[in-house]
């Protein structure tokens, strides 16, 4: 469970990313953050494993404070939680399975890691975590070989490897093209149901948010404008949400004809004066 | 018009910068008796020295053989511990490393002084302490690249992709596991090429550190100018010559396969 309580953020010149942040996420949720890029859904979501600090307020992951933790109990807390990035953040040069067992070194001591002496049994669970994601045939090619779709499943099963409770993920399918994205997010989807981790993961795809997601929420100039079901998030939601009509770009489509679950409403163009903060 | 205007300036600039440049060298060339006539004056001295010059001692061969292989370690055990020793100073002094800039300032201090001091004035100092030989020059050639290699890890490591870094951050690694893991993969190739750059500079440094007493080749070079020997110092130069264009080549190769 990782809970927000009164939660800000204010950076030294003096803008507010976070407003007053209070929310619950249930363990086993699959959540969806949407808003505007600078709407503060990726301070929001880096507060979570405080790579980023907050200036005012508490977030408890299963009943620890993280805001409070330091030095070793910090890093225990973390590395409870895995997280994925837009841009893989893969060690390019190292195998894939170095990459994917980098993601245990919090459980060893610093000497063991540093000499690379894994136990057999974090290989295996190395394996296992490609496996699940389909790519236990990579485990020794060099990560840079891969493709973007083939990194990002690498990078989920660093995460994976970690065994843990929460999955962050900011921005998972930005740099893929519409079927990766598809497979990325049907990977996090099925580990989500099938280990019961809580996977939090920020979007600017609509469609995908209403297709993936338990829950939404979204942030509008650092603070929580909705939070509700995908039923409940209506485009109307969505507009108020982005303080304007959706873009085109916004939805990823792709889906067969018919089935639109969006409708996208022609934006004209001067009205995107309407003090939206972005 | 407008086009007219932006560009008369910087052409007026480019003059200035090359009235500046002349000037320069007219007024250093004057005031240390740098002249054109010196060099017309000496030309019929170089003549004569390159005609002695040949054809080289080739008997003499034998007798520096030994001198140049030790000239040779001398780099290759300098270049190597010098190189051991930059890795944890380019480490401290990177500031995506070390963001604590109490402690990464003075590092890059004593990094600078270090580099400031030249390769055979760090063989003289040696040689004053540890008395003339071989260990005088390997550590001089120690101290010189390891100023080198410092200063261009700590550089290559600044510029590595952060994305691993924070992805190590968020796994719950300390900073020892965020080095290895995220740094050094990174950096590695860099460094490595290094490395071997510096070992090249090195064969060259160590074959006139000799000439204070410093060990190697340089010695029988300086002995061989004080008698007047230049055919002797010929054979000298043509086999550093070799030898460095050997390395040079062989460097080259493994650092196109390291990039």
């Amino acid at each position: 469970m990782i809970e927000f309580h009164n939660v800000s953020k204010v950076y030294p010149n003096g803008t507010r990313g976070l407003n007053n942040i209070n929310l619950t996420i249930h363990q086993g949720e699959m959540v969806v953050i949407v808003g505007l890029s600078g709407a503060g859904k990726s301070t929001l979501l880096r507060s979570i494993n405080r790579l980023h600090d907050i200036t005012e307020g508490d977030i408890q992951i299963n009943g620890q404070s993280i805001t409070k933790a330091s030095g070793s109990g910090l890093r225990r807390i973390r590395r409870g939680i895995g997280m994925i990035f837009q841009s893989f953040n893969l060690v390019k040069r190292s195998t894939v399975l170095r990459n994917v067992l980098s993601g245990r070194v919090g459980h060893h001591s610093t000497l063991r890691t540093v000499l690379g002496m894994f136990p057999a049994e974090d290989t295996e669970l190395a394996m296992d975590a490609l496996e699940r994601v389909n790519i236990r045939d990579k485990a020794y090619s060099r990560a840079d070989q891969l493709s973007g779709g083939q990194q990002q499943r690498v990078s989920i099963a660093r995460a994976l490897a970690q065994q843990p409770q929460i999955i962050l993920a900011d921005e998972p399918v930005a740099s893929l093209d519409p079927l990766t994205t598809r497979q990325v997010m049907d990977d996090l989807q099925r580990i989500n149901r099938d280990l019961n981790i809580t996977t939090i993961i920020n979007l600017h795809f609509i469609d995908l948010a209403r297709q993936y997601a338990t829950r939404i929420i979204g942030l509008r100039a650092g603070e929580v404008v909705f939070d509700g079901t995908p039923e409940e998030a209506t485009d109307e939601v969505f507009s108020h949400i982005y303080g304007r009509s959706i873009h085109r770009d916004e939805v990823l489509g792709d889906h067969p004809p018919g089935e639109d679950i969006v409708t996208v409403i022609p934006d004209p163009a001067p009205a995107r004066t309407d003090g939206v903060k972005s | 018009m407008k086009a007219a205007a932006i560009e008369a300036p910087q052409r007026y600039k480019r003059y200035l910068t090359w009235i500046f440049f002349v000037v320069l060298i007219v007024v250093c060339a004057i005031q240390t008796d740098v002249t054109p006539y010196q060099l017309i004056v000496g030309l019929p001295q170089m003549g004569t020295l390159l005609a002695e010059m040949v054809p080289p001692d080739w008997s003499y061969l034998p007798t520096i053989w030994k001198p140049m292989v030790e000239t040779i370690q001398i780099a290759l055990v300098g270049t190597m511990l010098g190189g051991i020793l930059a890795i944890p100073f380019a480490l401290l002094c990177a500031y995506n490393v070390m963001p604590n800039r109490a402690v990464s300032v003075p590092v890059r201090l004593i990094l600078n002084l270090v580099r400031t001091v030249p390769d055979l004035l760090f063989a003289a100092i040696f040689v004053a302490i540890f008395g003339i030989g071989p260990f005088a020059g390997m550590l001089a050639i120690m101290f010189f690249s390891f100023g080198l290699i410092a200063k261009l890890t700590f550089e290559a490591i600044e510029s590595i992709d952060p994305g691993p870094l924070e992805a190590m951050t968020a796994v719950g690694a300390n900073k020892i596991q965020l080095i290895v893991f995220g740094v050094l993969p990174q950096a590695m190739p860099h460094y490595m090429s290094y490395l071997l750059y510096a070992f090249e500079v090195n064969v060259r440094a160590a074959s006139v550190l000799g000439l204070v007493g410093a060990g190697g080749i340089g010695l029988l070079l300086d002995r061989s100018l004080g008698l007047f020997r230049y055919d002797r110092a010929a054979i000298i130069i043509l086999l550093t010559l070799v030898i460095v264009l050997v390395i040079d080549y062989g460097s080259t190769v493994l650092r196109r396969k390291l990039l």
